[in-house]
């Protein structure tokens, strides 16, 4: 473990911090027990706060809280940095918390996306691994465009149309370098690739002078990593803009047809965007009412029912 | 601290699996086993036969009442157990993930009362 830990002079306060963070985010606590602990213990914040970010009563938390902290004193969860071997796995629960933590944060509440960043932070200051340093990069590249994502009146505003002028430039850069560094550990991982994926849409200067040849790419890489059919939907649409809209319609019909995304809104949603540039306005409007029909998050919802009406 | 590890997988695969498998299994078996007794975990493990063997036994209001079968209809079953002694749950977990049969079935780790 000691070659892992970069040198600091307060050695027993650094391991400290990460022993607690392991230890609320041991996977074998109920998870958003996991979340609630790590809220409560590392970022300081008062069990009602939790409650209120995540939608349930303060007593409902703190009896999940209290059910957590019986099991890690009956079934013995040690306070401790898993050993080496165990580091991936478990690292990989304690990054899943965080980013939990962050798009919950996504669109209404930029407290906890601050929260989690800070946690990215410390997690990087003291355990510098490649996932680590990914998923601080991911946070920083989405934050960055926080101030442009959505309209005064909460409307979503997608990636094309937002002001690039108003997006968050020192952060991009922090972001970018520790892609670089994420990639220069030649272990980069799923949340590397998507902070890769991120940082080349914030660099670009507008939608059409984007690198689409080289997101295509890393999507593909990371579709080997992680097969998933939502990755294979975001590769669609990055497809759709280097060869034509055309092109990611069938690959998105195809990802449909075998059932595994009918019922997630944003298939449908980039499937009626597909459509829209084609000029096939009846296809687009029902693809658009399919979509409305599944979405929850009301910025989402504004922008559909904004493309059903300019259509 | 001592943890039963509970293995369950499903019976009804077993007729499938071609013999050298089996053999595959029994000698990974064999050599976890070993293994955990020279590291200091063993305590004591049993393998059990089928659930058509079972017979579930309740008392209610003194009578009591026998019905064939296991305690519940489940996808996998319980087929045997190990009772290990390990310094704490990352530890006994560790020894858990070697059991063979958690590569095709699952293992539950309950600590013991005491």
């Amino acid at each position: 473990m000691a070659e892992e830990t970069p040198d600091i002079e307060n050695y027993d306060v650094v391991d400290d911090r990460l022993r607690l963070i392991f230890t609320c985010c041991h996977p074998a606590l109920n998870p958003d027990a996991q979340v609630a602990m790590t809220l409560r213990e590392i970022c300081g914040l008062t069990t009602e706060q939790v409650a209120a970010a995540f939608l349930t009563t303060a007593p409902t938390l703190a009896q999940r809280i209290v059910r957590a902290k019986t099991k890690i004193r009956d079934a013995r969860i040690p306070y401790e940095v898993p050993e080496r071997a165990d580091l991936p796995e478990r690292l990989a629960s304690v990054l899943h918390v965080v980013y939990l933590v962050f798009n919950q944060g996504y669109f209404t509440r930029a407290d906890l996306a601050t929260e989690a960043i800070r946690l990215g932070r410390l997690l990087v200051d003291l355990l510098p691994e490649s996932e680590a340093l990914g998923l601080l990069a991911l946070m920083l590249l989405h934050d960055a465009r926080r101030a442009t994502r959505t309209t005064a009146a909460g409307v979503l505003i997608p990636l094309e149309e937002q002001d690039r002028s108003r997006w968050n430039r020192a952060q991009i850069e922090e972001g970018a370098a520790l892609v670089r560094r994420a990639f220069e550990t030649r272990r980069a991982g799923p949340y590397a690739l998507q902070a890769a994926i991120a940082a080349v849409h914030a660099e670009a200067p507008s939608s059409a002078a984007t690198d689409w040849s080289e997101i295509v790419g890393l999507y593909d890489v990371l579709l080997r990593m992680e097969p998933s059919p939502v990755i294979e939907l975001n590769r669609a649409a990055a497809v759709a803009m280097r060869d034509g809209p055309e092109h990611g319609l069938t690959l998105i019909d195809a990802i449909l047809a075998r059932g595994e995304l009918q019922e997630y809104h944003l298939a449908h949603a980039a499937r009626a965007d597909l459509f829209r540039r084609l000029g096939r306005k009846s296809e687009a409007a029902a693809a658009y009412n399919r979509a409305l029909a599944l979405a929850v998050e009301e910025p989402e919802r504004h922008l559909l029912e904004r493309r059903l009406k300019e259509l | 601290m001592k943890y039963l590890c509970l293995v369950y997988q499903e019976e009804k695969q077993e007729v499938n699996v071609p013999p050298a498998q089996i053999e595959q299994a029994k000698r990974d078996y064999w050599a976890f086993t070993e293994d955990i007794k020279k590291s200091g975990h063993y305590i004591g493990s049993n393998g059990l036969k089928h659930t058509d063997a079972a017979t579930t036994v309740r008392v209610r209001n003194g009578k009591v009442s026998t019905t064939d079968g296991p305690f519940a209809e489940t996808k996998e079953q319980l087929g045997g157990y190990f009772l290990i002694e390990a310094k704490d749950l990352n530890d006994a977990l560790q020894v858990a993930a070697r059991i063979p049969s958690a590569k095709w079935g699952s293992v539950e780790v309950r600590p013991i009362w005491g």
